[in-house]
């Protein structure tokens, strides 16, 4: 498309181009900028008006100057989407990094994405086995959820990633998931993690990435993951996959988002992020799950680094507020020497309720867990107080408690990387070998009648009157 | 009224100015070549500044708006009750018929279906002087809720005729002398307060089976609470157990820029969960509203009034009537996205300086009150509250702790412990007591609020012993302190966590919730006399029918057992006396 090109710029400032005298232009409207030494920029009209247009460049505003040409080009962002991007890489604006040719579009689609309309979700309900204890058994993740991994820097969330992204499996079901791979700001040393553990287990045949790096345009950052959604409810609403999108890491999209609200010079929320903010990740989030009448669905992991450990930080907690629960990586458990390090007590799925019981998992599934985590909670907080007052001090209650929280962590948080336990042998049995480190009269969150016909010790002595 | 016509001078994101017209404050307006809804909200000089409803992207300069000459109302009548609107009334299961499942835009619906045929029947007659706010006849609208259609507010005089019979909404079905011509559909704009004849104190408590908070911090019906809370410490299930259980006898639930999924539960659960006070699906008397995160900031601002509105409109036909807002922050933060659009001087954390007064405005909205029928009807609101980070004295709970009157504060520590409901009995409060106590004692038992007291009482000497504990343990305790120590683990562990999800615990009626109160307290007074008798700690606390009597309440029919499980349980005690 060829609109009329403008030499009016008035003001460069961060990555934002101020201009007047223009015909109307659209907001959201898709612009490209004509560089004197040739070179193109793309950008999108942030604001629009008779007599000023401003528009956010997406690769910076570096070489920007008076004399640079602005063309607008009469259309919002669009994806140009087929079955075709599986298999694909791509980069953080959505053109071919592989080498390979340009996506044949069966369809171009407007890449903010329309809200479901929430009379349209259908419950998520499947249960999706991770093969990991601490997430199947406490924070279990069902299909259509979008379940964030809170993590630090230095912490293993990539390994995590991967390992749900290569053990992920409806049970009783051989349906695929594709993967929709989004990687916003992170290092060409964790792409390459990424992209080599795809490769090594063949799956990357079966994904689609966008791929912005560390060293690529940062403004660029706001668009790849509604790139990557977008593809997403392309095969899963028109091509009936089942898609699981990670994508990687929010937190460098959150400081993008800062820097436009910077350089607007808006009022900042908290800690200088955009007011907005909520809804701006909300329109990221919300476009996990499931439709009515459409067989495919999207599950979301995003992967996100607290910044200073702080889960009260901004991003985390935003999102946290949107999103369906959160798995959260502990630097203590992984100072332990523990794989993964998932500290259960703060992770939470809101989901776990509608995927797991009779027919799902197991029958006994929410007892276990509820008792689990009142166990590992309370042996927790009594390590606080040993610490002070010494062993002796507790009374028998306490000390298996005690004694509990350690077992817990040494036998069923800890696994391999490449162990894939199932929910029912692998994972509930295991819990309820532990627990029974614990006297029953202890086990309050247990129901008898699970405490009948799954402790290995009180079960025996039952089924021998 | 002139409607003249404008064009758009700028946008910038859901906020559009308009320059050549010249409407009023509040004025709906047409924006754009799609005719997208927007509301007027600031007028400057020549120019008038509009909040859109939808999505604005691809919108030019130049583009026309239209006035409308209406301020943004909603349409009241039957055909509310099991409806699931957004944030400016319109039928979400319209839109889907219109857009499919995504919400795309420039798709008008009316609150109400216009051709749907309701049997009315009249209940005034011909001659009869009849004003504002008056019954003059009944629709039975669901199963369990009668429409009470009201003469509108401003209009009054001799009946002329009226019939009763099968009409749509918009016929006309009694006329006053004068010529006004009254149907069963009235319009009120959102932002106004529904008129009514007097407030009254609330007297009542809203019962919602969920033991903490009608055991310890009430709800009066026509009162206000606030849930402060971070996230997943149980904002929307307690919102949602309110919602199911209170007995309101009309819900309204607002669904204000949270997740979609939670109203895809309410969608799915309710037709199957029977109202305890009725027998029939709670479906029948709820009305939703659901402006998602995801949706547009600028409906989700508007939600909030259209509930309240479609609230008052049911308390004015004498109903008393439960209002939720989940969650009065991102509504609170959709008045700050449009306010820094606006460029306007912000207040604290960038809220607009108006957000205390707005939050005011509209909890003032609840009450109990005499309708302009002379009958009783009330609101109750209920907001959550999501605090960033969890810490409370950020300004929209700082502002909503100012007028509600209880707070019932969700504490991520306890979430964390699965202790659930997590509201923390040592910080919450209830203002409504007093004013209820004699209910109390007329409808359950003399000694209630004195019951209350004791279990209150407690938990507070629980809380001062665990710091001692922290300290050295509490086998250093004596043994008095260590059998208190139990009690309260009793009140917390039995009486106050409640499992949301489990068929049977989800709901305790307050005659159960009071004598599993007094079992709690026996089982102190039967403890202390055996351990004067020479028994046990150990033993006393662990007889197995105390056990029996906590598990008790996840099974069916355990109101008629209680009373035999305390008795075998006060024996055991005895019993472990003995065998010293
Ligand atoms: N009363 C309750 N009973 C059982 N579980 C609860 C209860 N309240 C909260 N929960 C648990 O806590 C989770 C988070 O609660 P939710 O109401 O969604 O939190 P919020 O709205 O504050 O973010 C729920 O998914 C559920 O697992
Ligand atoms: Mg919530």
């Amino acid at each position: 498309m060829s609109g009329k090109e403008y030499r009016t710029i008035t003001d460069v400032k961060g990555p934002l181009v101020f201009l007047n005298k223009t015909e109307p232009v659209s907001y959201g409207e898709i612009v490209q900028l004509m560089l004197s030494d040739g070179s193109i920029k793309n950008g999108q009209v942030l604001d629009t008006s008779d007599d000023q247009v401003i528009v956010q460049v997406f690769e910076g505003t570096a070489s920007v100057d008076r004399q640079t040409g602005v063309k607008f080009l009469g259309d919002v962002f669009k994806l140009p989407v087929s079955k075709g991007l599986i298999g694909r890489i791509l980069d953080g604006a959505g053109r071919p990094r592989d080498g390979g040719p340009d996506i044949v579009a069966d369809e171009m689609a407007d890449i903010i994405g329309a809200a479901i309309n929430p009379y349209s979700r259908q419950s998520p309900e499947s249960f999706i086995q991770t093969g990991i204890s601490a997430i199947d058994a406490c924070t279990s993740l069902v299909r259509g959820q979008k379940l964030p991994i809170f993590s630090a820097s230095g912490l293993p969330h990539n390994d995590i990633a991967l390992q749900i992204a290569r053990q992920a499996k409806l049970v009783g079901s051989d349906d695929d998931f594709v993967v929709v791979f989004c990687a916003m700001g992170i290092t060409a040393e964790e792409y390459n993690f990424f992209v080599h553990d795809l490769e090594r287990t063949g799956a990357l045949e079966n994904s689609a990435l966008f791929v912005n790096l560390a060293d690529d345009p940062a403004v660029e950052r706001l668009i790849t993951p509604r790139l990557a959604l977008t593809a997403a409810e392309y095969l899963a609403f028109e091509h009936d996959y089942h898609v699981l999108v990670i994508y990687t890491d929010m937190t460098n999209y959150c400081e993008s988002l800062r820097q436009i609200g910077a350089a607007r010079e808006e009022v900042p929320g908290r800690r200088g992020y955009p007011g907005y903010m909520y809804t701006d990740l909300a329109m990221l989030y919300e476009r996990a799950g499931l439709v009515k009448g459409k067989k495919g669905s999207i599950t979301q992991f995003p992967i996100l680094t607290m910044p200073g450990d702080d889960i009260t930080h901004p991003i985390p907690d935003l999102s946290g507020y949107i999103t369906e629960g959160q798995i959260v990586i502990s630097r203590e458990l992984h100072q332990k020497g523990i794989y993964p390090p998932i500290n259960v007590l703060p992770s939470l799925s809101r989901l776990m309720n509608a995927g797991i019981g009779d027919g799902k998992t197991r029958e006994d599934h929410k007892s276990v867990s509820d008792q689990l985590y009142a166990a590992y909670a309370q042996g927790r907080e009594l390590r606080g107080l040993v610490a002070i007052v010494g062993e002796d001090a507790l009374n028998e209650r306490d000390l298996q408690l005690l004694k509990f929280a350690d077992i817990f962590e040494d036998q069923f948080l800890r696994q391999s990387r490449d162990e894939d336990r199932s929910i029912s042998e692998g994972t509930l049995d295991l819990a309820w070998n532990l627990l029974s480190n614990i006297d029953t009269k202890y086990l309050v969150r247990l129901d008898q009648k699970w405490i009948d016909k799954y402790h290995p010790t009180e079960k025996s002595s039952n089924e021998e009157e | 009224m002139s409607k003249e016509n404008g064009v758009i001078y700028r946008i910038s994101g859901p906020v559009v100015t308009a320059v050549g017209i010249s409407p009023r404050m509040y004025e709906v307006v047409r924006v754009g070549d799609e005719g997208l809804m927007g509301e007027v909200i600031e007028l400057h000089g020549d120019q008038s500044v509009i909040q859109v409803y939808e999505e604005t992207s691809g919108i030019k300069p130049g583009e026309p708006v239209i006035r409308t000459g209406q301020t943004l109302s909603v349409q009241l009548g039957p055909g509310l009750l099991t409806q699931i609107y957004d944030g400016i009334q319109r039928p979400l299961p319209k839109l889907e018929e219109t857009m499919g499942v995504f919400i795309t835009r420039g798709v008008d619906a009316d609150g109400l279906d216009l051709k749907r045929k309701w049997e009315f029947n009249a209940v005034a007659k011909k001659g009869d002087e009849v004003s504002s706010g008056q019954v003059i006849g009944k629709v039975q609208e669901t199963e369990t809720i009668e429409h009470r259609v009201m003469v509108p507010p401003n209009v009054g005089g001799k009946v002329k005729s009226i019939k009763s019979g099968t009409f749509n909404i918009t016929e006309t079905v009694c006329v006053l002398d004068d010529g006004t011509e009254i149907a069963m559909m009235q319009e009120w704009p959102v932002r106004h307060p529904r008129p009514f004849v007097q407030k009254y104190a609330p007297d009542v408590p809203l019962i919602t089976g969920q033991r903490i908070l009608d055991f310890l911090f009430p709800l009066a019906k026509g009162g206000t609470a606030g849930i402060p809370g971070p996230f997943g410490s149980g904002k929307t299930v307690t919102q949602q157990q309110l919602a199911k259980w209170s007995d309101a006898q009309i819900v309204v639930y607002i669904g204000c820029g949270e997740r979609g999924n939670e109203m895809t539960e309410v969608l799915d659960e309710f037709p199957h969960l029977i109202d305890p006070n009725t027998n029939k699906p709670l479906m029948n008397r709820t009305v939703m509203i659901a402006n998602t995160s995801n949706m547009p900031v600028a409906a989700r601002e508007a939600s909030v009034y259209t509930g309240i509105t479609i609230a008052e409109y049911f308390r004015d036909m004498g109903y008393n009537v439960a209002l939720m807002a989940d969650s009065t922050s991102r509504w609170a933060e959709a008045m700050r996205e449009i306010s820094s659009r606006l460029e306007e001087m912000p207040g604290e954390e960038g809220y607009p300086a108006y957000l205390s007064s707005r939050l005011a405005e509209f909890y003032e909205r609840a009450g109990r009150v005499e309708t302009l029928s002379g009958s009783d009807g009330s609101v109750s609101v209920i907001g959550a509250v999501s605090p960033p980070g969890g810490d409370i004295s950020e300004p929209v709970s700082q502002g909503t702790l100012r007028i509600v009157k209880v707070f019932w504060g969700l504490d991520a520590g306890l979430a964390r412990q699965r202790h659930f409901p997590a509201i923390n009995w040592l910080n919450s409060y209830s203002l409504y007591p007093q004013a209820l106590d004699q209910w109390y004692r007329d409808n359950i038992a003399p000694d209630f609020p004195e019951v209350r007291t004791e279990i209150s009482t407690l938990l507070q000497i629980e809380s001062e012993l665990q710091e001692i504990v922290q300290l050295v343990g509490s086998d250093a305790l004596p043994v008095d302190q260590q059998l208190t120590l139990e009690v309260a683990r009793m009140i917390r562990e039995f009486f106050l966590q409640q499992n949301a999800f489990h068929d049977v615990d989800t709901f305790s009626d307050l005659d159960l919730q009071y004598h599993m109160a007094k079992a709690i307290l026996s089982f102190q007074e039967e403890a202390k006399k055996a351990i004067a008798g020479g028994a046990q700690l150990e033993d006393v606390v662990n007889v197995p029918a105390r056990t029996d009597l906590m598990r008790g309440r996840f099974e069916k029919g355990y109101e008629e057992k209680i009373s035999d499980l305390v008795s075998e349980m006060n024996k055991q005690i005895d019993a472990s006396m003995e065998a010293n």
